[in-house]
């Protein structure tokens, strides 16, 4: 049938020159272009719309990540009925324990983000059109922590169901989840503004993703290994203070103060309502900062 | 609503009233007054003369010092966003990612300018046609030649159908073939299309085959405008090469000879440092009537025709003929030492 469309001896697979056609369709503007660039950005955090290749690290990190909890659920779940209550591992110490894989995924992921578009110069076809600087870095930002969010949430409701399937008790988990939540909320801002800042700071990838890696990982090394030495010499007041200092500690001082979470420092020498304030306006402050170095990185990006 | 402007004409495409832009060190712009229609416009200077400032300026990115403009009849100061929206933009320097295909990095773009999916694949697939990519538009953009990168980005500044394109010298790095091309494809943004251009150049001669009116811009100011029939009346220049033969062992001069009994003007310099130097022979052109005439006569002398071509002219003449150009480069000279001192501590602020 389909024969009888094209006249006899026409090569049916040539393709017509039709002209230039003018476009009167709708232009949806400034909003639509943010929220275009954050699904965009979003999408190519896990290797989405790219290359087969770069789906790779993201991909098999968030297994990790859903891996590790559901070990979690079925040694809960396995385990004879009675002799456990709760999980081995509580929602808000899970992503402060696996934080060196999230240190891993940021790492991997904050340069190609925004160093791609720097590297190769694309920020000025970003600005020659109605989005403004203020949506480039709203969107690149709001893509870059919801991914972290996904990375540290997904893992959570693997809990929350395996918990529930326990058969543990409904109201301490449902808070307890509710208090994850939160804190990797927080944890999921904190961590996406520094390590866009490191990655924006350091066009070439590979740089980006050494200074990621060092700020999380090496930080984290540092202050732990300090407050274990005041630790030892009974310093307990420094304990809380020091985790000041780096990303994971002051999430686990946030969510020790305010989130019902049992610390992580040693000794268990959390930070207490008082320390608990100053912890979470260093949080919020180094969002607000990150923000505000990503505006000023991007304005002298012109043509 | 958009704040309509009081100055230029109703029908100027971009306008500009006295525009300077200032930097501590240096007048990009020197009261710049220009008033470009519609069709396709070039804008010639030299490294630096102001144009890619005048660009910035016109999308609204960057303030201007004094002055004002208007694009499409929208102030730049106020109405940048619109302006954006309707104007498409080809950088100069190389602005894609290796990693992608034309086809996905266009579509993003064209959703990037408010295009919705359906709508930014339907013209993206349009748009890089007419700018002849084809089956290579699916793989990345890091295998691509120099002409292909260029296509695409051309490609981006027209897939949301804008009024106006500014293209910052789109023949940069081509081949005289690629160069060629591209210039056909600029032509045909106008005639085709129906889309204004504006186009940056430092070679003038490229541009008058293509535009139907030129700017002339050095050191920030004015320096000439005009269509570009008067450039081409005025100066027009055939260089015709040609080969010795038995009768006539030195073809070239047998040929001034011939040409000057003809009545033709002969520009006496010839051409120096170029291959053939010599044996070039700089023609006075008045029309096709020249072309005629020297075919023939090379016809009649039974000699070998090498090349008969349009010279193209360089920047510089026009600079040369103008008597502004010492008071323009005073005029931004003066700035440039006065303000020296107070802006050296700004540099690095990461860190």
């Amino acid at each position: 049938m389909a024969t009888e469309l094209t006249p006899p001896g026409a090569d049916p697979t040539r393709i017509h020159n039709i002209g230039y056609r003018k476009y009167d369709g709708q232009r949806l503007g400034r909003s639509y272009a943010r929220r275009s660039l954050y699904s965009q950005s979003l999408r190519g955090a896990y290797g989405l719309g790219r290359s087969a290749k770069s789906k790779v690290l993201p991909m098999i990190l968030f297994g990790v990540m859903v891996l590790v909890a559901a070990i979690i659920v079925a040694v809960a779940v396995a385990a004879p009925a009675g002799t456990m209550t709760k999980l081995p591992l509580s929602y808000t110490a899970f992503a402060i324990s696996l934080q060196p894989v999230i240190g891993l995924y940021l790492a991997s992921q904050a340069p190609q983000t925004v160093s791609r578009d720097l590297r190769f110069k694309t920020v000025p076809l970003y600005f020659s059109r109605p989005i403004e600087r203020r949506d480039y870095v709203l969107a690149k930002y709001g893509a870059m922590a919801s991914a972290l969010f996904v990375l540290t949430a997904v893992p959570l409701v693997v809990l929350y169901a395996g918990a529930l399937l326990a058969k543990f008790d409904f109201g301490a988990q449902t808070k307890g989840f509710g208090q994850g939540l939160v804190s990797v909320a927080l944890l999921s801002v904190l961590f996406a503004g520094l390590g866009l800042v490191m990655a924006a700071l350091t066009p070439r990838r590979g740089f980006g993703v050494a200074a990621v890696i060092a700020l999380f990982t090496i930080s984290y090394g540092a202050v732990s290994t300090v407050q274990v030495i005041a630790y030892s010499q009974e310093a307990t007041g420094a304990v809380s203070w020091l985790g000041l200092f780096s990303p994971a500690t002051l999430i686990d001082g946030v969510q020790t103060a305010f989130l019902g979470a049992s610390s992580g420092y040693p000794g268990g020498y959390g930070p207490g309502a008082g320390a608990g304030v100053v912890h979470l306006l260093v949080v919020l402050a180094l969002i607000a900062g990150s923000y505000a170095v990503l505006m000023r990185r991007y304005r002298k990006v012109g043509l | 609503m958009v704040r309509a402007t009081t100055f230029g004409k109703v029908t100027a495409v971009i306008a500009t009233e006295a525009l300077s832009k200032r930097f501590p060190r240096v007048t990009a712009l020197d009261r710049l007054s220009l008033d470009i229609g519609p069709g396709v416009t070039g804008l010639v200077g030299s490294n630096g003369a102001g144009k890619s400032t005048l660009i910035k300026i016109l999308l609204g990115l960057s303030p201007a010092t004094e002055g004002r403009a208007a694009v499409l009849g929208l102030d730049v100061a106020t109405s940048g966003a619109e302006i954006r929206e309707r104007v498409g933009y080809m950088p100069e320097h190389d602005c894609l990612p290796p990693d992608v295909s034309a086809t996905e990095f266009v579509v993003h773009m064209a959703r990037m300018s408010g295009l919705p999916a359906t709508a930014a694949r339907e013209r993206t697939a349009d748009t890089l046609r007419h700018v002849g990519l084809y089956e290579e538009r699916y793989r990345p953009i890091g295998g691509y030649s120099t002409g292909m990168k260029q296509r695409v980005k051309l490609a981006q500044a027209l897939v949301h159908d804008p009024q106006l394109v500014l293209l910052d010298e789109p023949t940069n790095g081509l081949d005289p073939v690629g160069r060629d091309e591209m210039l056909g494809l600029i032509r045909r943004i106008h005639t085709d299309f129906g889309i204004s251009v504006l186009v940056t150049s430092h070679l003038l001669g490229e541009l008058e085959r293509t535009c139907d009116h030129v700017v002339v811009i050095d050191g920030g100011a004015l320096l000439r405008s005009s269509s570009t029939s008067d450039f081409t009346q005025t100066t027009t220049t055939l260089a015709v090469e040609v080969t010795d033969s038995d009768a006539h062992p030195d073809g070239t001069r047998a040929l001034r000879e011939a040409l000057t009994a003809a009545g033709v003007t002969l520009h006496a310099a010839e051409e120096q440092g170029l291959p053939g130097a010599g044996h070039v022979l700089l023609v006075e052109g008045e029309g096709e009537a020249t072309y005629d005439l020297v075919r023939d006569t090379v016809a009649d002398l039974g000699i070998g025709l090498v090349r008969m071509e349009q010279r193209r002219h360089h920047i510089a003449e026009v600079f040369h003929a103008g008597p502004q150009e010492q008071q323009i480069q005073q005029q931004s000279q003066q700035p440039a030492h006065a303000q020296l001192a107070p802006q050296t501590g700004g540099g690095h602020d990461g860190n």
